[in-house]
């Protein structure tokens, strides 16, 4: 990657665009994964994002940050239509995968959910076996038949997840019996069980004590290999770590959309560059 | 100007009297409720435990000819007028079906009639003390004697109190409960899952809320006449069966389940349906696979604990006919039945004094009842509770 022709592309797109986020050119090299254009979404009457522009590159970690209320777990919300759990919001713009944008009205959101997997703020495994937390989603959509495969993808999943060691002699206790980092690392492997394109991981760490914060960011590390991440975070020096690319969000707006390092080393914009110091937030 | 622990202890002391006050107060009224209950407790058993002993008197019984029409001619007269009539109708009956008793006899334990047992139980009774004295001789011989009530919880109901059992009603009370069960328990369940996790939050499903919430306020006899009017009337469902009791009751527990099953519903922490929904599940499989097993304990136990108020209930069955004069077990759910509460209620207008027993043998059967299904609502959710 290029990143000095990068930067004279961001320049000259944010001169011609005065006030619009400033979106990576794609130039870089790196597949896109979900373009997203002009994307604002409403809770009611209050506006939670405006105009959002998002290229999101393929087997990346990209970063938001921003500082609370800012609108970066809505916008991850509405990668995989979680948002549309919640009542009275309204979506406007366009959030595309594979040139479809997905809240058109034929997309299901089961299949775009299965392509889109996500991880919780808190972990969640379901009340069941650690085994069952794993098989459950790729049994339902019947990406194992036989129960031989559904064993060896158990394993797999667990394995990528980097929790095979810690629970193979124990695979039918109850998942809500490990500590909250391995809980964590089970709703990975619960994710990445139906081989989705992208994960989305909405503050993974925040309820997690250092070392298991330590051993997610390696995971989140390996997994970029074969998964597309997005992740929310509050912990700067953990987008510093473990993200390629990193959007910051302030209320509602993309202001900066950059590689991980020009933003934490050189940010193109006074809010971003007061937020990473800690001048605001 | 600080304080010293003196001066801040003398006024704590107001406080500390006006705690300790509070504790004295919420433990008194805890008391008077026990006592309550303690008393409530003695009472019943106290008139209710005699139900289940009856007086027996050994007597010779002769078949001959003239108890073939009438069966008091089997008896010795002496010994006739202590024995429960029921028996003697049963008399002519045996000899027709075994032509061989005839001109036999046979010594037997046979049911006394309530006035002999109510004498030996020492209560109020209109035996003559000539008969008294023939009953006390008797005892002496040990020919009269105390056993345990079978007839009670074989039979059913009876003018004559020695033979009055509760087997009748109890029958038809669990033939009831089958029918509200299966009828509640579906509907209940289903439109609480609807409101629940899949309607929209809109006036139409507010003011639904609204009308199940006062629904489970209204007096249940209304109940009652609404099951007259539309199940009796509209829809011809025979009177006093099972079947309209069960339907009418349904009514009733209806919003009990439904509202116990939201508060089951609700109480599935919200993380667990985002889980579910982040790996790809329908709606309906979020809530068969996830919600529902969380869920199920409270569920039933708020079904169970609707059940045995169903159970409990006389109002509405008294309109649509059940609270009725029941002497056979019924065998379909189209006959008529009777239940628990209203054979209570029936024996209770009951003028003789041995019904008065038979009352409260009666209502410590339903509270038997009434305790085992709660005890079985509580043992179910130990039982199905799992964390999360």
């Amino acid at each position: 990657m290029n990143s000095q022709v990068a930067e004279r592309e961001m320049t000259s797109m944010t001169s011609q665009r005065t006030g619009q986020p400033v979106t990576r050119n794609e130039q870089v090299g790196h597949d896109l994964s979900v373009r997203v254009r002009d994307l604002s979404l409403w809770y009611g009457e209050h506006q939670a994002l405006h105009n959002v522009n998002i290229d999101i590159y393929q087997k990346n970690v990209t970063a938001l940050i921003g500082p609370s209320g800012c609108g970066k777990s809505t916008f991850l919300r509405c990668l995989n239509r979680m948002n549309d759990l919640i009542r009275n919001v309204r979506i406007q713009g366009r959030v595309e995968m594979d040139g479809r944008d997905v809240n058109e009205p034929k997309m299901d959101e089961v299949a775009l959910r299965r392509r889109v997997g996500m991880v919780f703020q808190k972990p969640n495994p379901f009340p069941k076996s650690i085994f069952e937390n794993v098989a459950y989603a790729p049994r339902m959509h019947d990406l194992v038949s036989r129960k031989a495969d559904q064993d060896e993808l158990v394993e797999r999943s667990l394995r990528d997840a980097g929790l095979w060691e810690e629970v193979k002699d124990k695979l039918h206790q109850p998942g809500t019996s490990l500590s909250g980092g391995q809980q964590q690392r089970l709703c990975i492997a619960r994710a990445i069980a139906v081989q989705p394109d992208v994960i989305l991981m909405d503050e993974p760490t925040s309820a997690l004590d250092p070392i298991s914060t330590a051993t997610i960011e390696d995971l989140m590390d390996k997994l970029k290999k074969q998964f597309t991440i997005v992740t929310v975070t509050h912990n700067m020096q953990q987008a510093a770590r473990v993200a390629d690319y990193t959007a910051f969000f302030h209320l509602g707006e993309i202001i900066e959309y950059n590689d991980t390092k020009t933003m934490f080393s050189n940010p193109h914009t006074k809010k971003a560059e007061d937020y990473i110091t800690g001048r605001f937030g | 100007m600080s304080h010293s622990f003196d001066e801040i202890s003398a006024q704590l002391k107001r406080r500390h009297r006006k705690s300790a006050r509070l504790k004295w107060m919420s433990m008194a009224s805890l008391g008077i409720a026990l006592l309550f209950l303690v008393v409530f407790f003695a009472d019943m058993l106290n008139k209710g435990l005699p139900a289940f002993q009856q007086a027996y008197v050994q007597v010779e019984v002769d078949y001959n000819e003239d108890a073939e029409t009438m069966g008091r001619a089997a008896l010795d007269p002496e010994i006739a007028s202590l024995v429960s009539r029921s028996f003697e109708r049963l008399i002519p009956g045996m000899i027709r079906d075994d032509a061989d008793l005839l001109g036999t006899t046979e010594t037997r334990w046979v049911l006394t009639n309530s006035q002999v047992d109510q004498y030996l139980k020492g209560h109020r009774n209109e035996l003559s003390d000539d008969e008294k004295a023939a009953i006390d001789e008797r005892v002496e011989d040990g020919q009269v004697d105390m056993k345990f009530n079978t007839t009670f919880f074989s039979q059913g109901d009876s003018k004559m109190a020695e033979r009055a059992g509760i087997m009748a009603a109890a029958v038809g009370t669990i033939m009831t409960m089958l029918v509200t069960l299966a009828v509640s328990f579906p509907i209940g369940v289903m439109t609480a899952i609807y409101l629940e996790e899949f309607a929209p939050d809109n006036r139409f499903t507010q003011a639904i809320e609204i009308n199940i919430n006062n629904l489970a306020a209204i007096p249940s006899i209304l109940f009652g006449l609404l099951g007259l009017a539309v199940f009796i009337n509209f829809f011809g469902v025979p009177r006093s069966s099972p079947l309209v009791g069960g339907l009418t009751l349904a009514l009733m527990t209806l919003p009990v389940i439904i509202i116990s099953t939201r508060a089951a519903l609700r109480s599935v922490p919200d993380s667990i349906r985002q889980g579910a929904f982040a790996v790809g599940c329908s709606r309906w499989q979020v809530v068969r696979d996830h919600v529902l097993p969380l869920a199920l304990p409270g569920i039933m136990t708020g079904s169970i604990i609707g059940l045995a108020q169903a159970m409990g209930e006389t109002a509405p069955l008294i309109i649509v006919g059940m609270v009725a004069f029941i002497p056979d077990v019924s065998a379909s759910f189209t006959e008529a039945a009777t239940v628990l509460p209203a054979q209570v209620f029936t024996w209770a207008g009951e003028p003789e004094r041995a019904f008065v027993e038979k009352t409260a043998g009666g209502i410590l059967v339903l509270l038997a009842v009434l305790i085992f299904m709660n005890a079985t609502a509580v043992m179910l959710r130990k039982k199905f509770e799992r964390r999360w």
